[in-house]
C-alpha cells in the first residue's frame, strides 16, 4: 500500500497520473468503472441499518456532537439569499450557541458565488472556510466556459472551497469521460493566482444517479479527476444524503487510498437535521474509515437545521434538562 | 489521530426480575422435581449464578407427559380459530415484554443485547404470528382435507437461541393441535421459564404446554417415554443420531435439526463489502453458536488477498464484551464447556499448520470469552474444515473453478446450510442447484424468517421447521399413525400404553 | 412320427447393477418356487459385496439423474410402461406362478403397476409444484422452497406384492431423481428381475435402479449401515428387521420410511412420492 498524501497537496497530482491508462480514452475509463465490486443494494443497507444501532451516550455523545459542529458546512442557498442573511449566517457560524462560547465553530459557511465577497468579510479572521456551491448549481445543466467561469469567480471573490456538480445526464448516458475532463477543468479552474488551490467537491447528485453501483462508479470518477471531496447531493432535490449511500462513498475513499495513495474527504448533505442522524453518520465513519477521518479536513456535514439540534442536545448534556428551540438562535 | 471511544451503554438489567430459583412447569403449574434435584444456571459473562432450576427426573418426564396427553383430549378438540387466538395471544404477549425477555436472553446465554432485542425477540413474536394464522387453515396447508395432530410432542431445544428455539418447536405443535413438554438446555433454562409465564398471561389451558428443565438424562428419559407421539429435537448430530436410534421401531415421528459446516462461497465478481459482512455476520453471528454458520469460507484464489485485507480489516472493528452493552457485537461463549471445545478445535488448527489470526481485542477477565479468530492455510484434511466448532473460529479455503467451489462446498457429512456471493445471477443458480445444504443464501447470509423453511440435508438432520413445510412435522399425513390411530391411551385412562419402553 | 414338445428356453436371471447384468459376486444362487413349491428358478443370492457395488452404481448415476430435466425423467418413466406392456403376458406369467394367483388377477396387478409407472410418469415434473413454495418474507429477499432428490435410496421391496408393490416403490423414488438399489422380494423376485430387462431398455441410465436378489435381511443390512445411502424405504422388512435397520440406519442419519400396511391396488397418493425428497430454500435479496 503506497503511502498516503491528502488529495489537496501536491503530491496528488503524481499519486492520480499514475493512473492515467484507466482515464486515457473513455473506453479505458468505462472498462475501469465498470470493474469495480458491484454493491448489493439490501446488504448496504443492512450495514448502514446496524451501524445506525450504535449507542453513544455521556462522554462519546459530548464528543461526537461537538466533533459534528465542527464538521457543519453551514449552509443558505435561497435564491431569496441577501447579504444580511448570509452575514447572521456567518455569525453562528462563528459563534454557534451565544450562551455557550465553548460550543465549537462549523468548519464552513457555503452559499451562492455572489455571496462569496460578503462571507469572506463576515468571517475574516475566524478561520472558518467560504465554500461557494458552483457550475450551475443545483443542476449542472449549463455550457462548460460557463460553469468554468462560474467557479473563477467565486475562486477571485476568495472562496476556500468550491462545491461543483457534475453533469448527472452525462454520467447516466455513459459519458464518463466527459464527466471526468469537466472535472478536470473545474479542478483547474480552483487555482488561484498564487498558484494555491481552492478545495473542490464533486456533488453528485445521488438521489438521481439513483443505483449505489452509480454512486460507487461516480466515486472513483471524480477522485481519479481529482476531487479532494465527494459529496452526495446537492439538497434540492426529493432524495439526498442517505446513510447507505454515504457509506458508499466512505467504502470509495477508504478503497481509493488503499489503491492510489490519495486521501479524499467525504460530505454528506442535505435531509440531515437530528443530532442523532449525524451522530449516525460519526459511527459510520468511525468503524468504515477510522480516526483518520474524523476531522473537518476530511469529513463535512452540509447542514441548515442540524446545527440547532446539536446545540440543543449539546445544552442537553451540559445543564441536564432538556432545551428548546426558544434558546439557539433561529439563523 | 482522533479516536471516537464509545461511552458504555449497557442496556438496564432491572427490567427483568429472576427468581432466585424455579421449579417445572406442569400442568399450568410450577413445582419441584420429585426427587428435590437442583442446578445453577449462570451468567457466561460474569459466572454469576442467576438462579437455580430443578432437574426433572424420570417421574417428572412422566407427570409432564401425562399432562400433555390429558390436554391433548381437549386441546386437539379446540376449533382451530380458537387455538389460533390463543397464539396470536402468545405473539402479542412476547411483543409486549420483548424488552425483558431480551436482557434475560443476553443474561442467561450471553448474547449481546443487539442480536436478542433486534434479531431473536423479533423472529419468536413473528414465529407465533406466523404459525397463530396456519392453526384454521390446516386442510389448506397440502397435508390432506383434515389432517390430524399427532398427540403428545417431546421438544428438546438447544442452547444457542433458546427462545427462538422455543418458538420454532412450540408454535407450529399448537397451531396443529398437539401438546408438548418441553425441555431447554441445561445452560439456558430461563426464557423458556419465563415463557411459562407467558402461557399463563394468555390464558392457554393447562397441560398444553409443560416446561420441563434439566440435562441430557431427562432430554433421554422424554424421547424415550412411550406417551409422546413425536419428538423435536434441535442439537448436535451426536444426540440426534442417539434419538434417531432411541426412537427406531416406534411410531413416533422424528425431526431433527443438528449441525453443520457451512462453506460460504465468495467469487472474484462478488460485491465485496456485502460479502465481507455476509462473512462476518454469517460466522460471528451469535457467537458462532449457530447451527448454519458460515464456518468455511470459500474464497476464489484471484480475490483472496483483497478479500482477507477487507476481512481482518472488518474483525478488527468487532466489538467483544458485555452482551448487555448495546454496542457489543460479540459476547459471551455460553459455557466453559463450550470454551474448551472451541479452544481445543482451535489448538488444532493451529498444530495442524494452518495460519491463525485474530484483532487485538481486549478480553474480560471474569466470563467465558474467545476473540474473534480465522484461519488460513485451511485444506479440507484439517480438523478445523470437518469439525463443527460452534464458535468464533473462521476456517478460509480458496478454491479455483465454480465446479471446485461445489466439490469442495458438499465435501462434508453436513448439508444444512451454504452461501454464494457473485453478482452473476447464472452462476448463482447453478451453484444453488448443486449444492447439497438446506439452505442456501445467495449474496446473504444468516437470514431467517417464520416463513422460509429451514433444515438440512444428510446429517444435518431431517425434516424442516418454518413455512408450510414446518407444519408437516406436526400432523400425521392420511396413512400416518397419530396416538388415535394407535390406539393409544394414557394408563389411568384404562389404556396399556405402547408398550415399548414400558419400564 | 410324432415331434417331441419342445423343449423350452430356460431363462437365466441375473442381477442388474449399473446397466448391467451380473451374476453375484458370490456365484451363489437359491431355487426360486412357485407358490406351490414347484421349481422356477434359480435366481443369484446377492452378497455384501454386491449392496456395496449396486451403491457405488446408484450413486455414480446420481449427478446425471438428478440434473436430467424432470420432463426427461418423465418420459423415461412412460417410456418403461410403454416396454412393460408389449412384455405384459410375460409379467402376467411370472405373477401367477410366483404370488400363486388366478391368471385374472394376476393380469389385474400387472395392468395396475404398468398404470402406475403412467402416474409417476406425469409426477415429474408436478412434483416441485405441489412440494414447493414461494416464501413471502418479512425482508427484500426472494426466497424460494423446491424438492431435490434426497440421493441414493435403498429399497426393500414389498414381500408379497411381487410386481405391484415392486413397482409402487421405485417409481416414486426415482422419478423426482434419487436413484435406487432395491432389494426384490425374497420369496418372488423374478418379477423383478425382468423388470431390470425392462429398465435397460427404456432409456433409463445405467445404475438409476439397481435390483438385488436373494435374503431380504442379509443384503439390506449392509444397505442400511452404508455411509454412502441416504435413505431406505422398509416397505419389504418384517418389524425385527426395520427396527435393526433403523438402529442401523442412524448412523448416518439416513431418511427411513418405516413399513406401513400398504394396500398396493389402491391410490397410492403422494406419501412414497414425497418421502425422499429434501428442501431447499434459497434467498437472495431484491435491490437494484
Amino acid at each position: 500500500m503506497p503511502t498516503t498524501v491528502p488529495a489537496y497537496g501536491k503530491e496528488a497530482a503524481e499519486r492520480l497520473a499514475s493512473m492515467a491508462d484507466v482515464t486515457a480514452d473513455d473506453r479505458a475509463l468505462r472498462r475501469f468503472l465498470h470493474g469495480l465490486p458491484g454493491v448489493d443494494a439490501v446488504g448496504l443497507q443492512a450495514r448502514a441499518a446496524t451501524l445506525g444501532t450504535r449507542s453513544i451516550k455521556t462522554t462519546a455523545k459530548a464528543y461526537a456532537i461537538d466533533l459534528a459542529i465542527s464538521m457543519i458546512d453551514l449552509t443558505t442557498l435561497e435564491g431569496a439569499d441577501t447579504p444580511g442573511k448570509v452575514r447572521s449566517l456567518c455569525a453562528k457560524g462563528i459563534n454557534p450557541d451565544p450562551t455557550d462560547r465553548t460550543a465549537p465553530q462549523v468548519a464552513a459557511i457555503c452559499v451562492y458565488g455572489d455571496m462569496v465577497a460578503t462571507a469572506k468579510e463576515a468571517l475574516k479572521g475566524s478561520g472558518i472556510h467560504v465554500a461557494a456551491v458552483a457550475t450551475a448549481f443545483p443542476s449542472g445543466r449549463a455550457a462548460l466556459p460557463v460553469k468554468l467561469a462560474d467557479t473563477r469567480d467565486a475562486v477571485a471573490a476568495g472562496a476556500d472551497e468550491i462545491d461543483m456538480v457534475i453533469d448527472r445526464g452525462a454520467f447516466l448516458s455513459g459519458r464518463y469521460l466527459g464527466v471526468f475532463e469537466e472535472i478536470r477543468q473545474v479542478k483547474d479552474a480552483c487555482v488561484r493566482e498564487d498558484g494555491t488551490a481552492a478545495h473542490l467537491k464533486v456533488i453528485f447528485e445521488t438521489g438521481e444517479l439513483q443505483t449505489y453501483d452509480n454512486v460507487r462508479r461516480a466515486s472513483w470518477l471524480a477522485m481519479l479527476a481529482g476531487a479532494d471531496f465527494i459529496k452526495t447531493s446537492t439538497g434540492k432535490v426529493a432524495v439526498n444524503a442517505t446513510p447507505p449511500v454515504t457509506l458508499v462513498l466512505l467504502e470509495a475513499v477508504r478503497d481509493f487510498r488503499a489503491a492510489v495513495g490519495v486521501q479524499v474527504g467525504v460530505k454528506p448533505a442535505g435531509g440531515i437535521r437530528t443530532s442523532k442522524d449525524a451522530i449516525k453518520y460519526l459511527v459510520m465513519v468511525n468503524e468504515t474509515l477510522g480516526g483518520e477521518w474524523l476531522s473537518p479536513d476530511w469529513f463535512r456535514f452540509g447542514a441548515s437545521s442540524l446545527l440547532n439540534d446539536l446545540l440543543m442536545q449539546r445544552q442537553k448534556l451540559s445543564t441536564g434538562r432538556y432545551s428548546g428551540p426558544d434558546y439557539v438562535t433561529v439563523d | 489521530m482522533p479516536v471516537f471511544e464509545y461511552a458504555p451503554a449497557p442496556e438496564s438489567r432491572a427490567v427483568v426480575d429472576i427468581a432466585p430459583s424455579y421449579g417445572l412447569f406442569i400442568d399450568g403449574e410450577f413445582g419441584e422435581a420429585g426427587d428435590g434435584k437442583v442446578f445453577k444456571t449462570l451468567s457466561p459473562s460474569s459466572e454469576e449464578v442467576l438462579s437455580e432450576v430443578a432437574q426433572a427426573g424420570a417421574e417428572d418426564v412422566d407427570r409432564a407427559v401425562k399432562a400433555a396427553r390429558k390436554a391433548f383430549t381437549t386441546w386437539s378438540a379446540l376449533p382451530g380459530s380458537e387455538r389460533a387466538k390463543y397464539l396470536f395471544r402468545i405473539a402479542r404477549i412476547i411483543q409486549e415484554r420483548s424488552r425483558e425477555l431480551a436482557v434475560l436472553e443476553s443474561l442467561d446465554n450471553g448474547k449481546p443485547i443487539r442480536e436478542s432485542r433486534d434479531s431473536d425477540l423479533p423472529l419468536v413474536a413473528a414465529h407465533f404470528f406466523y404459525y397463530a394464522g396456519w392453526a384454521d387453515k390446516l386442510a389448506y396447508a397440502g397435508y390432506g382435507q383434515d389432517p390430524k395432530p399427532l398427540g403428545v410432542a417431546g421438544q428438546i431445544i438447544p442452547w444457542n437461541f433458546p427462545l427462538l428455539m422455543l418458538a420454532w418447536k412450540i408454535a407450529p405443535a399448537l397451531a396443529t393441535g398437539n401438546t408438548v413438554v418441553l425441555k431447554p438446555a441445561e445452560t439456558t433454562p430461563l426464557s423458556a421459564l419465563f415463557f411459562a409465564d407467558i402461557c399463563r398471561q394468555a390464558g392457554l389451558p393447562k397441560g398444553v404446554v409443560n416446561i420441563i428443565t434439566g440435562d441430557g438424562s431427562t432430554g433421554a428419559e422424554l424421547v424415550a417415554h412411550p406417551g409422546i407421539d413425536k419428538v423435536a429435537f434441535t442439537g448436535s448430530t451426536e444426540v440426534g443420531k442417539a434419538i434417531a436410534r432411541t426412537v427406531a421401531g416406534t411410531k413416533k415421528k422424528v425431526t431433527l435439526e443438528l449441525g453443520g459446516k457451512a462453506a460460504n462461497i465468495v467469487f472474484d465478481d462478488a460485491p465485496i463489502d456485502q460479502a465481507v459482512e455476509g462473512i462476518v455476520g454469517g460466522i460471528f453471528f451469535n457467537q458462532g453458536h449457530v447451527c448454519c454458520a458460515g464456518s468455511r469460507l470459500l474464497v476464489q484464489e484471484s480475490v483472496q488477498d483483497e478479500l482477507l485485507d477487507a476481512l481482518k480489516r472488518r474483525m478488527s472493528t468487532l466489538r467483544v464484551g458485555d452482551p448487555l452493552d448495546k454496542n457489543t457485537d460479540i459476547g459471551a461463549i455460553n459455557s466453559a464447556e463450550q470454551l474448551a471445545r472451541i479452544r481445543a478445535l482451535a489448538d488444532a488448527g493451529e498444530a495442524e499448520g494452518a495460519e491463525r489470526w485474530a484483532p487485538q481485542c481486549e478480553l474480560p477477565s471474569s466470563g467465558y470469552w474467545f476473540a474473534p479468530t480465522l484461519f488460513t492455510g485451511v485444506t479440507q484434511a484439517h480438523r478445523i474444515a470437518r469439525e463443527e466448532i460452534f464458535g468464533p473460529v473462521l476456517s478460509v479455503l480458496t478454491f479455483r473453478t465454480p465446479e471446485e467451489a461445489v466439490a469442495k462446498a458438499n465435501n462434508t457429512p453436513y448439508g444444512l446450510s451454504a452461501g454464494i456471493w457473485t453478482e452473476k445471477g447464472s452462476r448463482i443458480l447453478w451453484m444453488a442447484n448443486k449444492l447439497r445444504a438446506g439452505v442456501v443464501w445467495s449474496n446473504t447470509f444468516n437470514k431467517f424468517d417464520p416463513a422460509s423453511p429451514f433444515g438440512g440435508y444428510k446429517e444435518s438432520g431431517y425434516g424442516r421447521e418454518g413455512g408450510r413445510h414446518g407444519l408437516e412435522a406436526y400432523l400425521a399425513g392420511a396413512a400416518e399413525p397419530t396416538s388415535e390411530r394407535r390406539g393409544y391411551l394414557p394408563p389411568e385412562a384404562g389404556g396399556q400404553g405402547e408398550g415399548e419402553h414400558d419400564r | 412320427m410324432k415331434q417331441p414338445e419342445r423343449l423350452s428356453v430356460l431363462k437365466t436371471y441375473k442381477l442388474f447393477v449399473g446397466g448391467k447384468f451380473p451374476r453375484s459376486e458370490s456365484g451363489r444362487v437359491y431355487e426360486v418356487t412357485t407358490a406351490k413349491g414347484q421349481w422356477l428358478a434359480n435366481a443369484p443370492l446377492a452378497s455384501r459385496k454386491d449392496a456395496r457395488d449396486a451403491v457405488v452404481a446408484a450413486r455414480k448415476a446420481f449427478g446425471g439423474w438428478s440434473g436430467a430435466t424432470a420432463y426427461n425423467r418423465g418420459q423415461i418413466l412412460y417410456r418403461v410402461a410403454e416396454m412393460l406392456e408389449g412384455r405384459r403376458d410375460q409379467f402376467v406369467a411370472e405373477v401367477t406362478d410366483g404370488e400363486g394367483l388366478s391368471k385374472a388377477k394376476a393380469t389385474a396387478q400387472v395392468d395396475a403397476a404398468i398404470d402406475r409407472w403412467v402416474w409417476y410418469a406425469g409426477w415429474s415434473d408436478k412434483t416441485a409444484q405441489i412440494a414447493g413454495s414461494a416464501n413471502p418474507v418479512a425482508g427484500p429477499y426472494f426466497n424460494l422452497s423446491s424438492p431435490e432428490p434426497t440421493g441414493v435410496v435403498a429399497l426393500l421391496a414389498p414381500q408379497e406384492s411381487s410386481f405391484l408393490g415392486l413397482v409402487s416403490v421405485i417409481a416414486p423414488a426415482i422419478v423426482t431423481g434419487n436413484t435406487a438399489v432395491v432389494v426384490a422380494s425374497q420369496k418372488s423376485p423374478l418379477p423383478a428381475l425382468s423388470l431390470a430387462e425392462v429398465l435397460a431398455t427404456s432409456d433409463l441410465p445405467g445404475g438409476v435402479v439397481n435390483i438385488l436378489s436373494g435374503r431380504t435381511a442379509e443384503i439390506s443390512a449392509p444397505l442400511a449401515a452404508h455411509q454412502d445411502v441416504n435413505a431406505i424405504d422398509l416397505a419389504g422388512a418384517d418389524e425385527a428387521l426395520a427396527k435393526e435397520l433403523e438402529i442401523a440406519a442412524a448412523d448416518n442419519l439416513k431418511r427411513v420410511l418405516r413399513p406401513q400396511a400398504v394396500d398396493w391396488v389402491a391410490d397410492p397418493g403422494t406419501t412414497r412420492l414425497l418421502a425422499f425428497l429434501e428442501t431447499k430454500t434459497v434467498w437472495h435479496p431484491m435491490g437494484a
